[in-house]
């Protein structure tokens, strides 16, 4: 058992190294010896991870192409905000027990719109599921760009596409397609990183439980995976789904943290870049993800100040970073040019790197 | 297990232990693709502990019969039976779960598992242990992953391959490979076990150890073996009856001796030379 003991300490390691810089930052932030730009990347770092390990579950453990994951943020979000707003200023419960039910809430409710759609897609084979996912995350957008719910004379109203006309006292929850506005910071960076820590525990032990193993063996070859009694549809709605419930509750972070939250906000290339993260990180490792999704965040606020270039030099760095690390020429290469310090000729790269390395 | 077909059979694969009910039973089986029929009225029934061969030209079926029992292809005529009962509404999963394993022509390992990983992965119908359970890592789930391991070292041991559990399947040799394969088909203990070509690119020595090796394994577990295979010299050794299949019917049943005497297999399958060496013999 000596790999599984390997992989289990790897897991452990991980989780660890967390766990420390997550002691290393709050007693920081504690101390104030945090600039505010650091402060205020600490949640949706948070989230962020969040979203790219359970997008990694799908990608890379169940190896099905999912392009709307952030439609599940974004289902996510909504359900839980309400809820939440419905706790507290309806029945009057306080912030911390209004916001962990909350969660629970975008939990469920991005679980069962991932069972909704996994239930036809995930009975085919091949790419139907991307196309599929896509279209969703479009169509989840446009659906809650539209959406008004509120408290009218202390009553809940929703409505779709028209204004809800309010009576005498108000609260408005969803405004269409000025979303979500005004919300209180109910989100700490402890308790995000609470969350992201039990997901991470979450995946780590259902890769190594017979479920996990039942997933990866349905990955690596489907027919094989049948041919010894697996059950290829409900094995993949079962992590489908609870992927979906991790974006589910990254999005209740997310918005309890930047307080104004529009579906637009929720696009496709929010999913296209929580795939770059697992892609980056490398597929299947949750390892990977953490770190690229960290990284990455870090770097588009950090490139904020440049402002209209910010989107050309991150792209530069991600073909860099993709280049370096997932190319075994160029990583070759790169091993050889660093310690002599002199390129070495385009034909020759499969035997310098060798000498020099 | 007692359960006894209704009918006498019709079939006549095995002669060897038919009278305690066939462990599984083919009436009439075809299947046609548009207007090709690639197997039709095919008629076996395999005694429970029977080693059986199914040989035949390249491209008579035999691989699509493996794929109607398994039903990766559902059948447009007749009945697969498994122990007197029908198989007709199983999908893959089920049939393996009701008692039919096989290996494939073209190996298919979870490549990104471990080698123990393999045949626990196989094990997962003798678990009992939720996905929360496994979650939360209860004491249910130590005890029975402990057991599983247990299990996968010991299925290891058939071929002597306790020492690789750690290793990638993907990163095997070939043959070493081809006996995991069969160890997975095995863990999820079978009544009948579907062997698709299991010689094909091993050396004669090693044709011969797995020879040995199937038979101990039909000794130890019980089970019936149907295999497909173009090594002669292992079909007529080990197979105690054998079918011979040209254009997706059966032309011949019987034991090693009558085939080998069979003018109708001598011709559409031996050639028309009077020793019956095999022209697609894969090793050399």
């Amino acid at each position: 058992m000596k790999k599984q003991a390997n992989a289990a300490r790897r897991d452990f390691h991980t989780l660890g190294a967390l766990i420390l810089i997550f002691a290393a930052l709050w007693i920081a932030q504690s101390a104030g010896a945090l600039s505010y730009t650091a402060r205020s990347m600490l949640i949706p770092v948070c989230c962020w991870c969040l979203m790219a390990i359970s997008l990694n579950l799908t990608v890379g453990i169940l190896g099905e192409l999912s392009l709307g994951h952030a439609g599940f943020m974004s289902v996510g979000a909504f359900a839980g905000v309400s809820v939440c707003q419905l706790l507290r200023v309806w029945l009057g419960w306080s912030d911390l027990p209004a916001l962990l039910l909350s969660l629970v809430a975008a939990a469920l409710a991005a679980a069962l719109v991932g069972l909704l759609i996994g239930l036809p897609v995930l009975r085919l084979r091949g790419d139907y599921l991307a196309i599929v996912t896509l279209a969703f995350g479009q169509i989840i957008m446009s659906v809650l760009g539209n959406l008004y719910f509120g408290l009218s004379d202390g009553s809940p109203v929703f409505s779709l596409i028209r204004p809800i006309s309010y009576g005498e006292s108000k609260v408005e929850i969803i405004r269409g397609p000025t979303g979500m506005t005004n919300l209180p910071k109910l989100t700490t960076f402890p308790l995000a990183f609470v969350v992201l820590l039990l997901c991470l525990i979450v995946i780590f032990n259902l890769i190594r439980s017979r479920t996990g193993r039942a997933i990866m063996a349905l990955r690596d070859n489907r027919i094989a995976a049948e041919s010894i009694g697996i059950n290829v549809t409900a094995n993949k709605l079962l992590v489908f789904s609870l992927s979906a419930a991790m974006a589910g509750m990254a999005g209740v972070l997310y918005t309890f943290n930047q307080g104004t939250v529009t579906a637009s906000k929720f696009d496709y290339n929010q999913s296209i870049m929580v795939l770059v993260f697992v892609v980056l990180g490398g597929l299947g490792s949750m390892r990977g993800s953490l770190i690229a999704a960290a990284l990455l965040t870090i770097l588009s606020t950090l490139l904020n100040e440049f402002s209209s270039y910010r989107m050309l030099i991150y792209a530069l760095v991600l073909i860099a970073v993709m280049l370096l690390t997932n190319n075994e020429a160029a990583k070759r290469r790169l091993a050889s040019l660093i310690p002599r310090r002199k390129a070495v000729p385009l034909g020759e790269r499969g035997k310098g790197g060798k000498e020099n390395g | 297990m007692d359960r006894i077909v209704p009918v006498p059979s019709r079939n006549l694969m095995p002669e060897r232990d038919l009278y305690k009910a066939p462990v599984l039973e083919c009436i009439n089986l075809g299947i046609s693709f548009g207007g090709l029929k690639a197997v039709e009225d095919f008629n076996i029934a395999l005694g429970p502990t029977e080693i059986s061969g199914l040989i035949g030209p390249n491209g008579a079926g035999k691989t699509t019969v493996f794929n109607l029992l398994t039903k990766v292809y559902q059948p447009t005529t007749g009945t697969i039976l498994l122990n007197g009962k029908d198989t007709h509404a199983m999908d893959t999963a089920a049939v393996s779960r009701a008692g039919i394993a096989r290996t494939f022509q073209n190996i298919r390992l979870f490549g990104s598992l471990t080698v123990e990983e393999n045949i626990t992965v196989a094990l997962n119908r003798q678990f009992s242990y939720s996905t929360l359970s496994g979650i939360l890592r209860t004491p249910k789930f130590r005890r029975e992953e402990k057991a599983a391991h247990e299990r996968a070292l010991e299925l290891l041991s058939i071929f002597g391959m306790e020492s690789l559990a750690d290793v990638k399947a993907g990163s095997l040799p070939y043959g070493a490979q081809r006996r995991l394969e069969i160890t997975r088909a095995l863990a999820t203990e079978p009544k009948v076990l579907l062997l698709d070509e299991p010689a094909a690119g091993m050396n004669p020595s090693e044709t011969a150890e797995l020879m040995e090796n199937i038979r101990c394994i039909r000794d130890r577990f019980q089970i019936a073996v149907l295999l497909i295979e173009h090594d002669m010299n292992l079909v007529m050794n080990i197979c105690e009856v054998i079918g011979v299949l040209n254009f997706g019917r059966i032309i011949a049943k019987g034991t090693p001796a009558q085939i080998q005497a069979n003018p109708a297999v001598i011709e559409a399958y031996l050639g028309k030379g009077k020793e019956g060496k095999d022209e697609n013999d894969s090793k050399n």
